[in-house]
Parts: structure tokens; C-alpha cells; sequence
């Protein structure tokens, strides 16, 4: 873009992409941090949670976070990778990546399913209803990055032309995870 | 005082004066601002009104010593702000926070659209077989502090009380508790001040204040 | 030969007006979009105002309506003059067309993200409009959506119309929060050399302040309208104390995000007025640093006041006292801004010019406005205003000053930027006054009905004894509101004439300093020609000792005096 040469521009050579979306992960913080604070407020208040959280599956929620957190690790060798240039080790990398996502969903519909054929349904008291609201809106945020990566791996997979990008893609990447290490304390845990 | 306005609706309770007080300590506050701001924006737009071969001034008023006019007038309106706080602070402890010992108890629970108002009755106890319900009407005696249980079964309400100074929302899920005493017998309305649905408009209700003899010969008819 | 032309022509169309990337060209569909809602909204106010004055008479055009009608009608105009009127009018329009020519860029930084951001709004736009045509109608639970009402049909009676009221707001978040995201990194990457932080003008910086606002705020009320929508739905229990919820938490969420959202819709208004006093008093603005700090003290305390919204709803009684606090400290800063805009007008040389008028009509009705909120924002008086028609007054002082006094002010300042084509005085003149005198005939009398005891959102005011007596006050407002409405016909008429026989705006047509008006009127594509200006001072270098010319432009080289 002509306009970037013509501009005062970042100091410290930030890009303006980086920029972008450390803005929207800062909005992207409040929509996950009103309902994390919501969710404590209200287990602080009320009694029975315990009980309902002892329901869900511990080991599947504790492989699906060590799944995400590999997944966090292959992104970041990915992003190794393309400043490297090497669009092998890049298409592995991200591949990996997306990889670990759709394995991290595929366990989360088992999670569902198995908790709603025990009757466990979002309408089957406040704390399914928490529980199916954060676990879905970040499932929804997982599928997200899938695509984003996704979308890398096809522009950059065949040599790169902007690691850039792919840092993006692992920034957000990242979020997901993060959120991930919040909910499943709290969710799974407490 | 406002009322002397005529704006406020008659106040009958005790500590109405106090709220009206606060009302009318910062409608006299505010408008003082409002007369010095209006007043300072009419004279400078005429004495600087644009005149042949008059220059506008060059101040761009960021050194402290320029500033300073503005800033003296901020500081003021600090003080006037903590003042009023200050002021305020006791006058809603009275009416939400301190609960003299009431001479009776009365639960209101709000519903798509009526006030159910229920009496505990001769022996002072909800849930009895001598509670007696009441749609939209209060009867309480004069003078005496009378505490209120508010409840709602549907949406939220909201129990106000003009003449009163009292307003309260009900929340389904919560009872919450407010009171007041009556300074003058008479009939008040008691209009739900909470959008609830397509009946909010015109869910009310009254509140007689009787006379301590006429009270008591209303109870006596009630629980007879 | 013929059909390439033809082809090329209808692409050259589709891509310049519909699905484009200008930058000015998105501001106008924002604009565009904006005025469209403002007929809807202030027709719906108009029939709300016959309803209250003459009840259930039957209405011109309408017929007569229930209370059922009239809750949807409360709703909806609150509901689309906030987020489909002020928004995409003072942020998506403005924001959209000041940014990049006043930072001296060729366009947004993501000229694609901001054309999918107008085209969401769009999206927003149909939705809205589909809620009113389901069957059941469009939303009646109040612009604040307060469950249990909003929670279960039943209690309305409104199925869809509910829903996609939800996610008509959904999408119209999305879209701003696109926009807001790329104003901030635009005035962060895109700036013109010598275009330093402290020479961007206010009007920007409101806007950055206002995008951050949003951005920081809309959060929480996006998982509770989720939670909201799911309880519809899904029969979760989030607002229902049965299944172990509590209707007070969206009220929480809605106002965490609903009392900054109000000065996202102040602060750009607030922004035209601090670019159009100076310009009109041929002077500096008055402590320009002093007043970026201001507005970031104002917006900082804006997300710890929330709860004045709350005072009587139930919530902890000892947390009000704490809120007040917070709340009417808040008029420390604005004071501060207020007197800068007083102090801007002494010892100038002041010209009263359509848009220094409704510069003028801001100032002084947000005063008003401002006021006001002081006798809501003390707990106790709040105790007897709150839900009455002295908050709708309130409001309106400050909501009507900063959309219809501040967007005007910039619609008439910058319309000749904007159109290239100068819009009719004398017009302009009525159309002030008249806005003026009738918005105060329309809104003063509610502060009286307020004390007077008149709650809101009520159908028929005559259902009250105690209102009775002051009915002619309703009266006078709708009277007022309907010559309001008729007031903004000369503002329709100035248009066309200037579309007809209005004459070619100059490029600098008020002699302002800041650096829009360097482009040519209307500023070509991409804005400015072979290289974008040079900035070497800042945007209120008026009447500059031992200059010829009583302001200098930003972009103007200094020439080495002996
Ligand atoms: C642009 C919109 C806008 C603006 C700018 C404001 C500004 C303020 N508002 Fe307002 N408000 C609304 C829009 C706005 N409000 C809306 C839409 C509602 C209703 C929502 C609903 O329920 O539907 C509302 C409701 C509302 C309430 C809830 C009332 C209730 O429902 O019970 C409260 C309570 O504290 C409040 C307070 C304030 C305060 C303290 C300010 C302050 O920011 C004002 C500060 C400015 C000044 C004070 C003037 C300048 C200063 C001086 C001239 C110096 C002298 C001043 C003093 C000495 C104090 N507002
Ligand atoms: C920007 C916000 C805005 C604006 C402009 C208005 C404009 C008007 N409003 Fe409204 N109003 C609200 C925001 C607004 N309102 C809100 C948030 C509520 C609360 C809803 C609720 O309780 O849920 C409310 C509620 C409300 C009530 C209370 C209803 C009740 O509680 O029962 C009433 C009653 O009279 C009313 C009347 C009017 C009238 C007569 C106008 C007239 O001024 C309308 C006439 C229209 C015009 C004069 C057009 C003006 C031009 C523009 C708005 C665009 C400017 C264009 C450019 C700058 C290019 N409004
Ligand atoms: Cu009950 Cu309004
Ligand atoms: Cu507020």
C-alpha cells in the first residue's frame, strides 16, 4: 500500500496489522472476561455447582487442553518457519495446528453429547447453562482460528510471502488457548 | 422548597423533606451554573461578536497560567460535587439503609398487573391461615413506621410511591424490604414506575392512610 | 467495442457507489443509512407524542393503538436513534469521512474491512426492519431489554420480533467494532509526516476516544445478550432466579456497556463542536492538551459509574452511595470541557455562521442536559426522579444535543468538503432557530411532568389521577414535537437546492486551519494528489501575531523570516 510510505508510521516498526488485532483481542477479552465474571459471581452466590461440574468428563477436558497447547507450540513453529521461508516445514506446522483444533472440537462433541444424553442439557440448571454457553462460544472461536489458519496455509503454504500473516494467525491462535486455560480450571476444576 | 413550586406532589411521609431538600439543594446549585454559564456565553458572543478591523486574541491557553481560569472554576465544581455527596449520603441511609421498628408489616408482590397485598394478620405471621390478600390497596395507620416486603411473581415491578418520596423495584428471585411513615391520612396512588409488559401503563394502585381509630375499626371488619 | 465501454461503465458504477472502498464514499452510505432511520425514528416519536397527548385518539396514517403498539414504539425509537441514528450518522459517517483527510491519509487503513463494516450495518439495518413485519411485532421491552420481560415471550407476547432485535443489535455491534478497530490503527499507522499525536484535532481524538469506549465496553453486553437470546431459546436459566439466575445481572452487563456507550455518541459530537468553535472565533481552542486529558479522565471514570442506572433496582443499597460518587465526579471533566469552549469564545472574533449557531445550540442545551444529570446521579434525589419523565428530559437534553445540535453543526461545517457544493444560508438560518425553539417547547415541559410524578413508558398518562392536572404539559410537548418534526423541512429543502443551484464549494470555504481543507471539495480518490501534505503545526493556529492572514494551515511550509 502507497499510503504506509506517505505515513509517520509506528514507532518500533510495528505493523498495522498487529495493531488490529491486539485491538480485537481487547474486545475479544471483555466478551470472555463479562462472562467469566458473571459465572464467578454467581458460583460464589449460589450452592450445587460442585456437584454438577463432578459430571464432566475430567480426562477428556484435560487431554483437550494439553491438545491446545501443543497445538499453541506447532503455530508457533510454524511461524518459525515461514520467516525462515520454508514452506514445508510451514504447511506441517499449520497443518499440525489445524490438526490439534478439529481433534480439540471433535472431543468437545463427544463431551456434549455424552453430558446431554445423561440429561445434562443447557436448560438443566445454571450451571449447565454457564457451562454450554462458554464452552460453545469458545468452541465457536476455535472453529474461527481453524478457518483463519486454514486460510494461511493456502495463501502462504506454497511459498511465503508474508510470514507476517501466519504471526497474526498465531496471535489469535494463542487467545483461544488462553481462554481455554481460564475455562477449564473453572468449569472443570473449581 | 420545590413544593412551593408547585412541581413536587404533596409529600406525606417522613423523611420526604429530606429527599426534597437534597432535590432542592442541587436545583439551586445547578441553576447558579446554569445562570453563570448562559450569562458568560451571551455576554462574550456580544462583546466579541466579529467587528471591522478587531483581531481575535492569540491564546492558546495550554500554559498553567492561562489554564488556571478554567481550572479554578473545575476545582469549584469539585467542591460542589463531594458537598453534595456529602449531603446526600445520610438522607439515603435514612430512607434505604435504616429500619426503625415497625408497628406493621404488609408483603407486596408485584404481578402482570396488579399489587397483591397480603396482611399477616392478627398474630403477626406470614403464611398463617389469617393472612388476608388485598388487590391494589394499602390500608396503614397514620404516624406509624410500617415496613413493606416487596416480591414479584413474573416480570420486574417497581412499588412508588410519589407522595411518598418512595420509590422500589421488585425483582422476581429477591425480597426487599423498604418503609415509610405516613404524616397525613388520605388516599395515594401507588403507580408501578417499571416497564412489566403491555399493562404497565395504568398498574396502580392506592394507599389509604387512616387516622389510628379508623384503622383499627378496618381491622377489626377485615379479620372478624 | 461498444459493449466493453457499456461493461466498463457499469463496473466503474458498482464499484465507485455501491461496493466501494473510499473512504468517503462508505461515510455517505453510513449517512445515508442514518437519515433513513431518523425519519423512521422520529416519526415513531411522533406518534408516540399524538398517543400522550390525546389518548388512544385514533393517529394520522396510523390508526389507534394499543399500549402493546405503544411499548413497541418506545422501544424502537430508542433503540434505533441510539444505535441506528447517533451511531452510524456521528461515528460511521463522520468518523469514516474526517479520519483520513484530517490525519493527511490516503484513505483507512483496511479500506476492505470498512466496506465489510457498512455493509454489516446494512445487514443490521434489514434485520431491524424485518422485526417489525414477523408476526407478534418488533421489541417491547424497552430500549434496555431488562429481563424477565425480554426473557420469555409470554410476558411480552413478542416472539421474533425479540430475537431479531437481539441480533440486529448483534450485527450492528459487529460492525462498528469493525470500524472502531480500524479508526484506532488508522490514526495509529496512516498519520502524514509532521502529523505528530498532538497536532491530530480533537475532532479525531474524540473519536479515537469514542472507538475505545465501544470497544472496551460492548464486551460484556455481547455474552449477555447471548445469554439473553439462549434463555429464549434454549430455556437456560441465566435471568431466571427458578433455575438459579438473576434477572439483575443483564442490567449490570447492559449498563456496564451503557453508560460509556452514551458518550460514544457525546464524545464526536462533542469532537465537530471543539473544531467548530475556534474556527468561528478565529482562535486558538482553548488548553487543547488540557482537553484530550479531560475527555480520557471523563471516559476512564465512565466505566466505574455504571450502576447510577441501578439505584433503586434492587442491587445492594450500600453500593449507591459509592456509585453517586463516581457519577457526579464526572462532571468535573466535562465542566472543564465546557468552560474551554466558553473560554474559546473570549477575546475572539466571532462569526455566526450556520455551523457556529448549532455549535452554539450544543453547548448551551448540553449544559442543560449535563445539569440535569446531577439530580439523577445523586442517590437519593435519583431515589424520586429515577423512571420518571425528568431522566427522559434529561436524555434528551443530552442525547438530542449531541446528535441532532453537534451532527448538524458538522453537517453544515463540512457539507461543502463533503458535496462540494455550499449549502443555503438563510435556510439554515430557520432551520436553527426553529429546531432550537421547538426541541425546548418538546422537552423542557417533561422536567416538569417528572417532578410532577409522571413515570415513563406509559400509554396513557390520564390513567393517573395525579397527572391530570399537568396533562396540558403533554399537550405542549407534542405540539412542540410535531412543529420539531416540521422544522426539518427546511434542512430537506436546503439539500436540494444546493443540489440544484448551490454554488461550487471552494476548497477552503471557512478559512480553517486543520487539513481536510487542503483537499479539493469533494477531495478526489485516495484524497490528495502526487504526495499527501506535509504537517508542520498544529489544527488551531488562528489569528497568529504578525501574520497577514488570521490562520495558518497545517500544511503550509514556514518561510524563514530575517
Ligand atoms: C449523550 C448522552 C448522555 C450524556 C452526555 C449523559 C450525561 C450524564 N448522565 Fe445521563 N443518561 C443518558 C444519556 C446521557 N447522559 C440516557 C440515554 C439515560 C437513560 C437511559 C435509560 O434509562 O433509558 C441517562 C440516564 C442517566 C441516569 C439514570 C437515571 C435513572 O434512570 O434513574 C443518571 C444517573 O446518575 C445519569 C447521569 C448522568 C451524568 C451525571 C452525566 C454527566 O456526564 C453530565 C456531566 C455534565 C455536566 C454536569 C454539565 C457541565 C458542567 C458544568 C456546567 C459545571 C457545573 C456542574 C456542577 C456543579 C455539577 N444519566
Ligand atoms: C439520539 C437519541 C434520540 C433522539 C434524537 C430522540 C428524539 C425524540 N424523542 Fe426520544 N428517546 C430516546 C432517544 C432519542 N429520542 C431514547 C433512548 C428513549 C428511551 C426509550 C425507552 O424508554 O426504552 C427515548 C424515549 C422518548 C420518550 C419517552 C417515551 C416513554 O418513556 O414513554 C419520548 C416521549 O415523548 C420521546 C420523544 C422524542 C421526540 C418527540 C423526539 C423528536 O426530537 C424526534 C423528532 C425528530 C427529529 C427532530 C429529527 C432530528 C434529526 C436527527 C435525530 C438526525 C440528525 C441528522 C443529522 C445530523 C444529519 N423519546
Ligand atoms: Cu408493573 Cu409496570
Ligand atoms: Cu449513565
Amino acid at each position: 500500500m502507497m499510503a504506509h510510505l506517505e505515513a509517520e508510521g509506528i514507532p518500533g516498526g510495528i505493523t498495522a496489522g498487529k495493531v488490529a488485532v491486539w485491538w480485537f483481542l481487547a474486545s475479544e477479552i471483555m466478551v470472555f472476561g463479562g462472562l467469566i465474571t458473571s459465572y464467578i459471581v454467581f458460583r460464589l452466590g449460589g450452592s450445587g455447582w460442585a456437584e454438577a461440574s463432578h459430571h464432566l468428563s475430567m480426562t477428556l477436558a484435560a487431554t483437550n487442553t494439553l491438545v491446545l497447547l501443543t497445538s499453541s507450540y506447532t503455530i508457533v513453529q510454524a511461524f518459525v518457519a515461514a520467516e525462515r521461508g520454508g514452506a514445508t516445514a510451514l504447511r506441517m506446522y499449520l497443518g499440525l495446528t489445524i490438526l490439534g483444533g478439529l481433534i480439540f472440537l471433535g472431543i468437545k462433541a463427544v463431551e456434549y453429547t455424552t453430558e446431554i444424553r445423561a440429561g445434562f442439557t443447557p436448560d438443566a440448571g445454571i450451571f449447565w447453562s454457564f457451562y454450554y454457553t462458554m464452552t460453545g462460544l469458545h468452541a465457536l472461536h476455535v472453529l474461527g482460528g481453524i478457518v483463519v489458519n486454514g486460510v494461511v496455509l493456502v495463501t502462504e503454504g506454497r511459498g511465503v510471502k508474508n510470514p507476517h500473516r501466519v504471526e497474526l494467525a498465531g496471535l489469535y491462535w494463542h487467545f483461544v488457548d488462553v481462554v481455554w486455560i481460564f475455562l477449564f480450571p473453572l468449569l472443570y476444576l473449581a | 422548597m420545590l413544593n412551593w413550586l408547585g412541581w413536587l406532589p404533596e409529600n406525606v411521609s417522613t423523611y420526604g423533606a429530606d429527599v426534597d431538600a437534597i432535590i432542592a439543594l442541587i436545583w439551586y446549585t445547578t441553576v447558579v451554573w446554569f445562570v453563570l454559564t448562559f450569562g458568560a456565553i451571551g455576554l462574550l458572543l456580544v462583546l466579541y461578536r466579529r467587528r471591522a478591523g478587531r483581531r481575535a486574541a492569540y491564546v492558546k491557553g495550554e500554559r498553567l497560567r492561562e489554564a488556571l481560569w478554567v481550572l479554578v472554576p473545575v476545582a469549584v465544581v469539585l467542591i460542589i460535587d463531594l458537598w453534595l455527596d456529602f449531603r446526600g449520603a445520610p438522607v439515603w441511609a435514612k430512607v434505604k439503609l435504616e429500619r426503625p421498628p415497625a408497628a406493621l408489616s404488609i408483603q407486596v408482590t408485584g404481578k402482570q398487573f396488579n399489587w397483591e397485598v397480603v396482611y399477616p394478620g392478627p398474630d403477626g405471621k406470614f403464611g398463617t391461615a389469617d393472612d388476608k390478600l388485598f388487590l391494589d390497596e394499602l390500608h396503614v395507620p397514620v404516624n406509624r413506621p410500617v415496613r413493606v416486603v416487596l416480591k414479584s411473581r413474573d416480570v420486574i415491578h417497581s412499588f412508588f410511591l410519589p407522595n411518598f418520596r418512595l420509590k422500589q423495584d421488585m425483582v422476581p428471585g429477591r425480597e426487599i424490604e423498604g418503609w415509610f411513615q405516613a404524616t397525613k391520612p388520605g388516599r395515594f396512588e401507588l403507580p408501578c414506575a417499571e416497564l412489566c409488559g403491555f399493562g404497565h401503563s395504568g398498574m396502580k394502585g392506592y394507599l389509604y392512610v387512616h387516622p389510628e381509630g379508623e384503622y383499627h375499626r378496618w381491622v377489626k371488619e377485615q379479620w372478624s | 467495442m461498444i459493449m466493453a465501454t457499456a461493461e466498463h461503465v457499469e463496473h466503474g458504477f458498482w464499484t465507485t457507489y455501491i461496493f466501494s472502498t473510499d473512504h468517503k464514499t462508505i461515510a455517505k452510505q453510513y449517512l445515508a443509512q442514518g437519515l433513513f432511520w431518523t425519519l423512521v425514528g422520529g416519526l415513531l416519536a411522533g406518534a408516540m407524542r399524538w398517543q400522550l397527548a390525546w389518548p388512544d385518539t385514533p393517529i394520522p396514517l396510523m390508526g389507534e393503538i394499543g399500549p402493546e403498539v405503544y411499548n413497541t414504539l418506545v422501544t424502537m425509537h430508542g433503540t434505533i436513534m441510539v444505535f441506528f441514528v447517533a451511531m452510524p450518522i456521528l461515528l460511521g459517517a463522520f468518523g469514516n469521512f474526517l479520519i483520513p483527510l484530517m490525519i493527511g491519509a490516503r484513505d483507512m487503513v483496511f479500506p476492505r474491512l470498512n466496506m465489510l463494516s457498512v455493509w454489516t450495518f446494512a445487514l443490521a439495518s434489514l434485520v431491524m426492519l424485518a422485526s417489525f413485519l414477523v408476526p407478534g411485532g418488533a421489541a417491547s421491552a424497552g430500549w434496555t431489554g431488562y429481563p424477565p420481560l425480554s426473557a420469555k415471550a409470554a410476558y411480552t407476547g413478542v416472539h421474533w420480533g425479540l430475537n431479531l432485535w437481539i441480533l440486529g443489535l448483534a450485527l450492528e455491534f459487529a460492525s462498528f467494532l469493525m470500524g472502531g478497530i480500524n479508526y484506532l490503527t488508522t490514526v495509529i499507522a496512516l498519520r502524514a509526516p509532521g502529523m505528530t499525536l498532538t497536532r491530530v484535532p480533537l475532532a479525531v481524538w474524540q473519536q479515537l476516544a469514542a472507538a475505545t469506549l465501544f470497544l472496551l465496553s460492548v464486551g460484556p453486553l455481547i455474552g449477555g445478550a447471548v445469554m439473553l437470546l439462549l434463555d429464549r431459546t434454549l430455556d437456560t436459566g441465566f435471568y431466571s432466579p427458578d433455575l438459579g439466575g438473576d434477572p439483575l445481572l443483564w442490567q449490570h452487563l447492559f449498563w456496564f456497556f451503557g453508560h460509556p456507550e452514551v458518550y460514544v455518541v457525546l464524545l464526536p459530537a462533542l469532537g465537530f463542536v471543539l473544531e467548530v468553535l475556534p474556527v468561528f472565533s478565529r482562535k486558538p481552542i482553548f488548553g487543547y492538551r488540557w482537553i484530550i486529558g479531560a475527555t480520557v479522565v471523563a471516559a476512564a471514570l465512565s466505566f466505574i459509574v455504571w450502576a447510577h442506572h441501578m439505584f433503586i433496582s434492587g442491587m445492594d443499597p450500600r453500593l449507591a452511595m459509592p456509585f453517586s460518587v463516581t457519577t457526579i465526579l464526572i462532571s468535573v471533566p466535562f465542566a472543564y470541557v465546557v468552560f474551554a469552549m466558553i473560554a474559546t469564545l473570549w477575546r475572539g472574533s466571532i462569526r455566526f455562521d450556520v455551523p457556529m449557531l448549532w455549535a452554539l445550540g450544543f453547548l448551551t442545551m448540553f449544559i442543560v442536559g449535563g445539569l440535569t444529570g446531577i439530580f439523577n446521579g445523586s442517590a437519593p434525589a435519583d431515589l424520586y426522579v429515577s423512571r420518571t419523565y425528568f431522566v427522559v428530559a434529561h436524555f434528551h437534553y443530552t442525547l438530542f444535543s449531541a446528535v441532532v445540535f453537534g451532527g448538524f453543526a458538522g453537517v453544515y461545517y463540512w457539507f461543502p468538503k463533503m458535496f462540494g457544493r455550499m449549502l443555503n444560508g438563510p435556510l439554515g438560518h430557520l432551520h436553527f432557530w426553529l429546531t432550537l425553539i421547538f426541541f425546548n417547547v418538546t422537552f423542557f415541559p417533561m422536567h416538569h411532568i417528572g417532578l410532577a410524578g409522571m413515570v415513563r413508558r406509559i400509554a396513557n398518562p390520564l390513567q393517573y389521577d395525579g397527572l391530570v392536572p399537568h396533562q396540558w404539559l403533554n399537550v405542549l410537548a407534542t405540539y412542540g414535537a410535531l412543529c420539531l418534526l416540521a422544522a426539518q423541512i427546511p434542512f430537506v429543502i436546503s439539500i436540494l437546492w444546493s443540489w440544484l443551484a448551490g454554488k461550487p464549494a471552494p476548497r477552503n470555504p471557512w478559512n480553517a486551519a486543520s487539513l481536510e481543507w487542503a483537499a479539493p471539495s469533494p477531495p478526489p480518490h485516495l484524497n490528495w494528489g502526487p504526495s499527501v501534505p506535509r504537517v508542520y503545526r498544529g489544527a488551531y493556529e488562528y489569528s497568529v501575531p504578525g501574520e497577514r492572514e488570521d490562520w495558518l494551515p497545517q500544511d503550509l511550509a514556514p518561510i524563514a523570516r530575517p
